[in-house]
């Protein structure tokens, strides 16, 4: 049992085009028992956006919601990979270098904000993993979800460029705790293979190229949908799929949830409950 | 016949912009590039770079800093850190892909309407505003301001994601204390 209440960054993306990642989320836990509050207040990471313009005011934003989590107990949820890396990312570089630190630092205090180097940091995958543990995770499950033949998909953001999730090019963290509720994971080379991320908005051709490609080795492999742990990864390989299949002349509809909502149908949980009515590719052939 | 010249001669080039480079966080090891190509051959998009990133290292070094910082590769990297956790000289590539994009913007280095630079002035712009990102907005405003008639094509794309609950732009997507962001950045800016 985890006894302590986790502080949640949930993020621009869990608010907007990944709604479905936030419900499932939080159906998820509250059905395991495991607390988790919302951070009061919080703001945007920075993301990679603000990292390419200005990184001390990145850094500046990052730290805001690590000092607001402080308060919280200082156990800070973060279930957006790029959130994840963005605020792992400054938490590294305000310890690194005393300029960055130093000058946030007293930035902070002027609105009465303190930082702590003690914020501990968590993506829920890693939360089930390491701390919920998949002995207690796998004795949850109502339904069964043998019929699924899940591709698990991690991006790049969160096992990237940090190695302290797991392994930075193969991961397996989300293949155990998709096998312990009895998913079949299909073995997917390309499991950290970039989706290409905002390159959809900007670059199209690039992305959807990206995209195409995960999406044909996923359908190779025997998969029958695909898990993500992240909203762009998400994003793209879900909305663009009509799109793919015109251009380069496919018929892929293979649905792409987050971690979450497979756990959730493990765990029995209405469809609506995890927001799978949110996908455009629907899920429903896989609903028993 | 006016003779071409395919090379730099040594004045054309700026001895000082390696050493810019390896003064941001994160760009410490650049002098130890041993030019192996591991980053190029693991980039998921080096195909599509007029530099790969192998070569922008050696041009960073050589000081040919007005072809860096006019070249693609630096829009084009994703920042997926596949190269930075294979380079076994660890250098973080990705990070001074970021620092290249950061001088690029601040110099004006970059095709005008081109979208990535616009994207990121329009985030940060919102941000500071509202202190978090209406997605729908933010991509709205991007089209507008480089590809209008995108708009008419990612029609359909908007109308499915608004009916599936995923996508609002009249939602405020503000924090209580945006006065706080702003002080904050201030604070910053003054130092």
């Amino acid at each position: 049992m985890i006894e302590k209440e986790y502080a949640y960054f949930p993020g621009c993306s869990l608010k907007g085009t990944a709604r479905g990642y936030e419900e499932s989320l939080l159906q998820v836990f509250s059905t395991l028992g495991i607390k988790m509050k919302e951070i009061d207040d919080w703001n945007c990471c920075g993301a990679t956006f603000y990292m390419s313009v200005d990184e001390m005011l990145s850094f500046t934003l990052s730290c805001r919601n690590m000092a607001l989590a402080d308060k919280m107990g200082g156990k800070m949820v973060i279930p957006c990979a790029a959130c994840y890396l963005a605020t792992k990312k400054t938490k590294d570089y305000v310890q690194k270098y005393d300029t960055i630190g130093g000058k946030i630092r007293g930035a902070l205090n002027e609105v009465g904000l303190k930082y702590s180097d003690k914020v501990q940091l968590k993506h829920p995958v890693e939360i089930l993993h390491d701390d919920y543990g998949l002995k207690e995770l796998s004795s949850k499950v109502k339904k069964s979800i043998e019929h699924l033949k899940v591709v698990p998909y991690y991006g790049c953001q969160l096992v990237r460029p940090y190695t302290d999730v797991d392994d930075p090019m193969h991961p397996s963290i989300m293949d155990k705790v998709l096998s312990a509720l009895g998913a079949k994971v299909v073995n997917y080379p390309l499991k950290t293979r970039c989706c290409g991320g905002s390159l959809m908005g900007t670059i199209e051709d690039i992305a959807l190229r990206l995209n195409y490609i995960l999406l044909k080795e996923a359908v190779e492999r025997g998969g029958n949908c695909i898990a993500v742990l992240c909203p762009l990864c998400q994003f793209n390989l879900d909305c663009y799929q009509d799109e793919i299949n015109a251009r380069y002349n496919a018929n892929f509809s293979i649905p792409v949830m987050y971690f979450t909502q497979v756990i959730g149908m493990a765990l029995g949980l209405d469809k609506e409950k995890i927001g799978l009515q949110r996908s455009l590719v629907p899920a429903d052939s896989l609903l028993r | 016949m006016k003779v071409q010249r395919t090379i730099k001669y040594e004045e054309e080039l700026n001895r000082n912009f390696p050493h810019e480079v390896a003064d941001y966080p994160g760009g410490e090891n650049l002098w130890d590039c041993i030019q192996c190509g591991t980053c190029s051959g693991t980039c998921p998009v080096s195909l599509y770079m007029d530099h790969t990133p192998r070569k922008i290292i050696a041009m960073i070094r050589g000081g040919f800093k007005d072809d860096v910082l006019k070249s693609f590769t630096i829009w084009i990297c994703s920042s997926c850190y596949a190269c930075t956790v294979q380079c076994p000289m660890t250098i973080k590539i990705t990070e001074i892909m970021y620092s290249l994009k950061r001088m690029a913007i601040d110099s004006g280095y970059f095709p005008k309407k081109f979208a990535i630079p616009v994207l990121a002035r329009e985030f940060v712009e919102m941000v500071k505003k509202n202190g978090r990102v209406n997605e729908g907005l933010l991509t709205t405003k991007l089209m507008l301001k480089t590809e209008p008639f995108k708009m008419l094509k990612s029609a359909s794309l908007g109308i499915k994601l608004m009916r599936a609950g995923r996508m609002n732009m009249f939602a405020s997507e503000k924090i209580r204390k945006p006065e706080e962001i702003t002080k904050l950045l201030d604070k910053l800016e003054e130092k």
